[in-house]
């Protein structure tokens, strides 16, 4: 291991990804870290400190978003990548596959008015100890874009309420100002939710794009902090884990 | 042999798409369809040898990929 390697991100591709190339491009170019597109069918990560499952239509989002590509073969590395702990961040598309992979609770529905949501919205961040949030500071507003049709995030009550007590609600949808009301809420989630984490808080899912929000050029690179934040949690203490973690998966 | 497997959102899920066509119904005067809730028809061709072991089968295929029990529920007919 040694000091000031690069940190070593994989972006898993599935048939219908589309904005993995926006995450290999955030990553290598503009975070200056090491990257990895995998695709799919490989049942390996490529040794990677962090798993970013990219946003999408995977599988034409046929039969429900996420649905058939938590079966992908890559999907058991993943959930055996967040079981050990390693941080893995899903985002729009990959936030619906996580759920539906079961390593987030909940589930999606369409936007509460069926429409496509493509804008600039605020997000205030509830929880910065998580490693994608851990260089925020609570009730930071971060402006990215989001992009989807079913974001629309539900859980049942009792749910909702373990979510919120174990303070798993990341990002919430908010006024330019950090207000949270229905008016700043675009589309139906539940407690204006636009990100979660699971009990363990390293497995990160939201809707809004930070990787597509990561140079000013681009309208906001306040997304930058996510890519920052997991990049400084790894080398405080999860880069040495994620090297053990490798040797012991090429015994 | 036919199963039939109907998936819909649970009662307590608010259905986007139910409303709007419930909406579309109300302008075009039908004013007497009060609700309506959309959902998933699926049709399998299944090989078994007897109807519970072609339902059995279906409800296995239904909770493992064509229904997400977080929101949905389904009903399983069978036709032999």
């Amino acid at each position: 291991m040694t000091p000031g390697r690069p940190v070593r991100f994989a972006v898993v591709v599935f048939p219908g990804s589309n904005c993995d190339h926006d995450a290999y491009h955030a990553v290598k170019h503009v975070l200056g870290e090491a990257v990895d597109f995998v695709w799919h069918k490989e049942s390996g990560l490529h040794g990677a400190d962090v798993v970013i499952l990219p946003g999408g239509f995977s599988h034409g989002d046929y039969l429900r978003t996420g649905a058939i590509a938590r079966f992908s073969p890559v999907m058991a590395a993943v959930e055996a990548f967040a079981r050990d702990g390693g941080p893995v961040i899903g985002i729009c598309n990959g936030f619906q596959v996580l759920l539906e992979a079961g390593l987030l609770p909940g589930a999606m529905l369409r936007n509460r008015e069926l429409k496509f949501r493509c804008e600039h919205v605020h997000l205030r961040v509830e929880r910065p100890d998580t490693p994608f949030t851990s260089r925020c500071t609570e009730g930071q507003i971060l402006r990215m874009p989001i992009a989807h049709g079913e974001g629309n995030y539900y859980a049942p009550p009792e749910v909702l309420t373990a979510l919120e007590t174990r303070r798993q609600v990341v990002f919430r949808y908010c006024d330019p100002g950090g207000g949270v009301s229905d008016a700043s809420n675009p589309n139906g989630s539940v407690h204006n939710i636009a990100g979660i984490c699971n009990a363990a808080r390293n497995v990160v899912g939201l809707m809004p794009h930070p990787e597509r929000a990561c140079e000013a050029s681009l309208g906001s690179d306040d997304g930058l902090v996510i890519l920052e934040s997991v990049v400084e949690s790894l080398g405080r203490s999860g880069r040495l884990a994620a090297a053990v973690r490798r040797a012991e998966q090429t015994r | 042999m036919k199963a039939r497997v109907f998936v819909t959102l649970k009662p307590s899920v608010f259905d986007p798409q139910g409303r709007t066509v419930a909406e579309a119904l109300h302008t075009l005067g039908y004013t007497s369809v009060a609700e309506v809730r959309q959902g998933k028809y699926f049709e399998l061709d299944v090989r078994a040898g007897s109807v519970e072991q072609a339902r059995a089968l279906a409800a296995e295929v239904a909770d493992k990929l064509l229904a997400n029990p977080v929101i949905e529920s389904y009903r399983i007919e069978v036709e032999p």
